[in-house]
């Protein structure tokens, strides 16, 4: 009789897309239904951008053939005691412009249930989930660049005793969402994490003045073997270990993993192993702060699809070692994403508050930042490999071992200073080198961009509410052989005026003055405005908006240049 | 079977806001238990942070402009503000793995004296429905939210201290 019942209602399932369930629909009434059943507590979220967008033949915008654009969505989170819901319906009606290509349509694209005292918590359904630094595996969500590799399975975290905490994760990853409904990667993904911080765990250590905290991760993947050719391994493993120690203002941390032999379209169907180490020392104590990272990566694309690039299904994370920069012109021309083929880099930062009533303190004290990152090309050495022997593995690369090839360098400073109670000057200059031929981040470039960027911010506070801000940047591209790389020299204005607490309004123009092609000389004007009660926020835009790299964290993507409005709408609940 | 589903959803909905009502009348709205660790390694519940007077959460993260000038403008006049109502700031990163070491660099490297707390994965972030940073909540000594504001420019935090002031004058 039971198996009868389970075997009807997995023909239900399959006979229904995700989006036109009844089971859903009751799933949600039931769901809203909770507040009348005790006293939960409700979060939640909305955002909604809308696009109009006309033709501009100058900046090779093209008019979308529904001229409107519109992406929404809207989560909703429920905890009553232990118990928890939560849900989000997603919208794209057509997609706007830039954000991945493979979303359309309406419908739930999250939804989970879930328990949790403290012993034990249990999630089934949606998860995000990051195992230690994310070299190993991390499930993550940017609505903002659609980038959402959540894991649908379970999720089960044990604290057996203070301290101590273990992780398991099983499911399969989210991929694309097309007519309204999740699509799933093909492959299986589960893990195992454990951390144990031993000054919280043993009594005796409790007052031990280092700090030690101590972790493991196992990762595996399955995927059937759909190669005619090759033999490939279905089931792939990565594990490793970290250690994170504290004593007083000095710190060390670092992580290291290990990947199995995975030939995959991103790394050429070779079976080398692969490795990714993270070390970051650091030193702060108030008014100061120094840290140092390095980083080698080799061979660590980990995908649950093995025949997927870009962003898709990701399971791991590899972060790039480098500042993520705030001014316009320095954030969206080149930035730098990790090559997770291979690299190995290193970053310095520090940032110094001079005192107030000092000197160069002045009155209300200035504030000093130095910044600095490379990176560069392994060395995979293959001499000793004939790349079409039985073994498919084609070189060997030792963790940090580092060739002249340069990918990335950038070095900046960063001066603010007050200098009244009403005005407010921050000084920058950035130098940034990007190699296009591995990073590319142009289609009009050669070889290695340099570039140098200055940036003047002034706030004036004209009273209590009324503020005035201006930031003049300028961007000079290093010609190669004479020639003007890339699009040439840059300059942007931006000028806002707000009242606190409710409205504000800017413009920025952006004006390609250097272009090699007279026609490309181009401005790009752009006016926003917007009005913000409490948790609510209404924004409208409107004008150019050149072609580029929009980034959060280490994720980009690649937005067309565009002309027209655009109104979004934000919500917390 | 189109019609049903509709006639569901659109319960669902009236439920919805309902329940809205139903919350503005009887039961505020209260911060979900997510466990964080601050800037040193020690683990917070963000349900049950343990402060007496009023508490100030602000998400903001190193890349975000207005997100550190609100911080800094509060760390201004921080020491008054903390003798006048007892309120306390909590600033919750929502820096992930590639700029999360650059958090405690940049607290301590402004001698900043609120509990910093990391969100590397956004589990809080999302559990409190920020869609993007700066947000700012203020919760009174039975940690109700009793104001949130999505943004900052300058001036913000006297309105916010105006708001610590009727809570700490209650």
């Amino acid at each position: 009789m039971y198996l009868e019942m389970k075997k009807n209602y997995s023909k239900k399932l399959k006979s229904y897309p995700i989006n036109r369930k009844p089971f859903w629909a009751i799933l949600f009434l039931c769901f809203t239904s909770f507040p009348f059943l005790g006293q939960g507590n409700f979060t939640g979220n909305i955002e909604s951008t809308f696009q109009y967008l006309n033709s501009d033949s100058v900046i090779n915008a093209v008019q979308p053939a529904s001229k409107g654009l519109m992406n929404s969505f809207m989560n909703v989170f429920y905890t009553n005691k232990g118990f928890k819901a939560g849900m989000r319906m997603e919208s794209y009606l057509p997609r706007i412009q830039g954000y991945p290509n493979r979303f359309d349509g309406t419908g739930l694209g999250m939804r989970y249930v879930g328990y949790g005292n403290d012993f034990v918590e249990v999630t089934l359904g949606n998860c995000y989930e990051q195992f230690g630094s994310g070299l190993a595996l991390r499930f993550y969500e940017d609505r903002a660049l659609g980038y959402d590799n959540t894991l649908d399975g379970l999720r089960i975290v044990i604290k057996p005793r203070k301290g101590v905490q273990f992780k398991a994760v099983y499911g399969s990853q989210r991929l694309t969402f097309v007519s309204g409904s999740v699509v799933r990667g093909q492959g299986l993904v589960r893990g195992l994490d454990g951390e144990v911080h031993l000054n919280e765990c043993f009594y005796k250590l409790n007052e031990f003045p280092l700090d030690i905290t101590l972790g493991g991760s196992f990762v595996s993947k399955y995927q059937a073997d759909d190669d005619d050719q090759l033999i490939l391994p279905e089931n792939v493993g990565l594990y490793g270990g970290r250690m994170k120690l504290q004593y007083k203002n000095v710190r060390l941390e670092g992580e290291y993993v290990q990947k199995e032999q995975d030939p995959s379209l991103d790394n050429g169907m070779i079976f080398n192993y692969g490795h990714a180490a993270v070390v970051n020392f650091g030193y702060s104590k108030k008014g100061i702060g120094f840290s140092f990272s390095a980083k080698s990566v080799d061979n660590m694309s980990f995908r649950s699809d093995r025949n997927k690039d870009l962003q898709d299904v990701f399971i791991n994370y590899l972060p790039s070692l480098n500042k993520t920069h705030t001014y316009n012109l320095v954030a969206t021309l080149y930035p730098y994403a990790t090559q997770p083929l291979g690299e190995v880099a290193y970053q310095a930062d520090f940032l110094y508050t001079f005192k107030k009533g000092s000197s160069l303190g002045g009155k209300y004290g200035t504030t000093l930042g130095l910044n600095a990152s490379t990176t560069h090309r392994p060395i995979a050495n293959g001499s000793n490999f004939n790349p079409l022997d039985s073994t498919g593995v084609t070189y060997v690369c030792k963790p940090f071992d580092k060739s002249d090839s340069l990918y990335w360098r950038d070095i900046n400073v960063n001066v603010t200073k007050r200098v009244n109670k009403k005005l407010l000057l921050i000084f920058s200059y950035f130098n940034i080198n990007i190699n296009n031929d591995v990073a590319k981040v142009s289609n009009d470039a050669i070889g290695i961009i340099s570039s140098h960027i200055g940036v003047v911010e002034g706030s004036y506070k004209i009273n209590a509410k009324h503020n005035i801000r201006a930031e003049f940047q300028g961007m000079f591209v290093r010609k190669v052989n004479g020639q003007i790389n890339d699009k040439g020299n840059w300059a942007t204005l931006l000028l806002e005026y707000t009242i606190s607490p409710s409205y504000f309004i800017s413009f920025i123009n952006q004006y390609n003055y250097g272009n090699p092609d007279p026609l490309k000389k181009v401005h790009y004007p752009n006016i926003t405005c917007g009005y913000i009660h409490e948790s609510t926020r209404i924004m409208l835009s409107y004008g150019r908006q050149r072609a580029g790299l929009f980034c959060v964290g280490g994720v980009c993507r690649f937005v067309p240049a565009n002309n027209g409005l655009s109104v979004s709408f934000t919500q917390s609940f | 079977m189109k019609n049903y589903c509709t006639l569901l959803l659109f319960l669902g909905i009236s439920n919805l806001m309902l329940s809205q009502i139903k919350k503005d009348s009887i039961d505020a709205r209260k911060v979900p238990s997510v466990q964080l660790k601050d800037i040193n390694g020690k683990t917070h519940n963000t349900a049950s942070l343990g402060f007496t007077g009023p508490v100030v959460i602000s998400f903001w993260a190193t890349w975000c402009a207005p997100c550190k000038k609100e911080l800094m403008a509060i760390h201004d006049v921080y020491e008054t503000w903390q003798e006048e109502t007892g309120v306390t700031v909590v600033a919750v990163s929502i820096d992930d793995e590639k700029t999360k070491r650059d958090v405690i660099t940049y607290a301590n490297g402004k001698a900043w004296d609120y509990l910093v707390l990391l969100d590397p994965n956004s589990d809080f972030k999302r559990n409190m429905g920020v869609n993007n940073v700066p947000h700012t909540f203020l919760l009174d000594k039975e940690g109700n939210i009793v104001y949130t504001h999505n943004n900052y420019v300058p001036g913000d935090e006297e309105k916010l201290f105006e708001e610590i002031k009727k809570l700490s004058n209650k």
